[in-house]
């Protein structure tokens, strides 16, 4: 289990880009963040990698404390970030050095075929599209078999057709090894076709406003009434987080706290 | 061109296109570099030839040509091109690792850098023959102070390569390096080097053009042996084609080195996704 407690952010030039986030992921959860620029959601994705260090607040793998990036957390850019001098296979095989030599092979030849760019294993990164590389870059991400995989608005860049292509796949490969997955998105539609749980931040300072359970059941409907129904939903909890009369969910419960005493 | 382009179609392009053209335009296309210096030679010839000048002070290729062959006749040539390039070889590789061993400090460690690339940038502003007669006190009028001065031209431009190249190493890159957590010594062997590369290369290759360029300044300084002293020898008696035969070989050396430096890092480069590729670069 991922357990965030309370995890802040504040940047050496006084932006308090995260305010005590709290959750807690259970292993397989399929979580999406979601919400307006400057909440963040990138922040707190890269506090969870072990990239940048939270100033307050604990990020808990199972035991571990994470604070330097760990085996057991992968993470997926916004941009390929392929190595331009390996090759295909060895840009998927970049994690796995650790292996002999033809147990690593065996490993990328699988996930070269899983991703479906077999007859790509030895181009060179410039010679892919867009959605190729990208494809790379999960395939990099997963062959090490990580417990939890973070994915920073991944699709983002790609065009609306790719787009969903790739979050189809992303799916049949989570469900191999069924990983934790925390996806970052601005997009509605995809939180909701992805995510077991969106989370809603809400900006300045970033914070958690909301959070919505998808109850459905895989493989989803994108035109389904129900998928609707969440879409509009997180939609409309979204349009709340931006209105800054709301008060959020935590500051509810202080609220509440202070009532209590 | 990428490889999408399917197998079929490829090997139909090919055929199409005549065989013996391919033939021609693959020997066409570097004998185009050619034509302008063999042009200006043989112009030159034509007007000394029809007497429209003596060709005292600027030997016709002709003469040139006979004086080369004399000198290798003679095996003075051998003998000073051998000189000149064991000086070259020595100071480009001092310059070298020198260079290569400070840039990679100061664009890896910011301590050093502060430290220590002022005092460099200081020395590089000094024209580099205002050493020449501290060199010979220090280092005698032999090998030593001459292979001093060429790899203090070489060092520089080999820094300010290495150090640039890695200070801009794309931090994203980096961040792949240390998300599958990547020890010190790796994140250099499998991120840094590989990114780096192609900047070096270039500051290679600058450096040893620097380094043909003090190798004539150090023979200057009194040697009697070495292509520069061919120079100042043919000078002193009045021989014009002795001074055309050492800058044509000159010439000739600096290009063929460089074109070795291109040769031996081009199977490294192939990955490099950029404008000049595919465009017959000499």
């Amino acid at each position: 289990m991922l357990a965030l407690d309370r995890v802040g952010k504040t940047y050496p030039n006084g932006v308090h880009a995260l305010s005590r986030f709290s959750a807690e992921i259970k292993l397989g959860e399929i979580i999406a963040i979601i919400g307006g620029s400057g909440c963040g959601k990138s922040t707190l994705l890269r506090a969870i990698a072990g990239l940048d260090r939270a100033t307050s607040g604990t990020v808990t793998l199972d035991a571990a404390t994470i604070t330097a990036p760990h085996a057991k957390i992968g993470i997926i850019f916004q941009e390929p970030r392929l190595l331009p001098w390996l090759s295909v296979a060895d840009n998927i095989g970049f994690g796995l050095s650790d292996l002999p030599a033809d147990a690593r092979r065996e490993k990328v030849t699988r996930a070269l075929v899983r991703v479906g760019l077999a007859d790509k294993a030895n181009a060179w990164p410039r010679e892919l599209s867009g959605g190729q590389a990208q494809r790379v870059a999960i395939a990099r991400a997963l062959v090490p078999q990580p417990e939890v995989l973070l994915l920073d608005e991944p699709f983002s860049a790609l065009d609306a057709f790719t787009r969903r292509d790739l979050q189809d796949h992303l799916l049949d490969l989570w469900a191999d090894t069924r990983p934790t997955l925390i996806l970052v998105t601005h997009d509605v539609d995809e939180a909701v076709m992805l995510a077991d749980r969106v989370l809603v931040m809400r900006p300045r300072p970033g914070r958690l406003f909301e959070e919505i359970a998808i109850n459905l059941a895989r493989p989803r409907d994108r035109n389904s009434p129900h998928f609707d129904n969440f879409k509009r939903r997180v939609l409309t909890a979204l349009d709340r987080s931006l209105d800054r009369n709301v008060p959020d969910s935590e500051a509810a419960a202080n609220a509440g706290e202070a009532m209590w005493w | 061109m990428t490889i999408e382009v399917p197998v079929l179609e490829q090997t139909n392009a090919d055929v199409a296109r005549p065989v013996a053209s391919v033939r021609l335009s693959r020997l066409v296309r570097p004998a185009l570099g050619l034509l302008l210096p063999l042009s200006l030679a043989l112009g030159w010839e034509l007007a000394v030839w029809l007497g429209y000048s003596n060709g005292r002070l600027v030997p016709p290729p002709t003469k040139v040509f006979a004086t080369i062959v004399e000198l290798a006749k003679s095996g003075e040539l051998s003998r000073h091109i051998a000189t000149t390039l064991s000086r070259v070889a020595a100071g480009f590789a001092l310059g070298v690792v020198a260079g290569t061993l400070l840039g990679a400090v100061s664009g890896y460690w910011g301590l050093a850098r502060r430290l220590l690339d002022p005092t460099v940038q200081a020395l590089r502003a000094i024209p580099s023959i205002a050493w020449v007669p501290l060199f010979i006190l220090w280092l005698g009028i032999f090998e030593t102070s001459k292979v001093a001065l060429i790899a203090v031209g070489v060092f520089f431009p080999v820094y300010l390569g290495v150090m640039g190249a890695i200070h801009s190493v794309d931090r994203k890159i980096v961040e792949v390096g240390r998300i599958f957590r990547l020890s010190g010594p790796a994140m250099i062997r499998r991120i840094l080097l590989p990114a780096v590369l192609p900047a070096y290369v270039v500051a290679l290759r600058v450096g040893l053009g620097l380094g043909w360029m003090f190798v004539v300044a150090a023979e200057f300084m009194g040697a009697s042996e070495g292509l520069g002293y061919l120079l100042i020898d043919g000078q002193q008696l009045g021989k014009p084609a002795q001074i055309v035969a050492a800058i044509v070989i000159f010439a000739i050396l600096g290009k063929t080195t460089d074109w070795l430096i291109e040769l031996a890092t081009a199977p490294l480069l192939r990955w490099q996704d950029a404008f000049g590729r595919g465009r017959g670069a000499a």
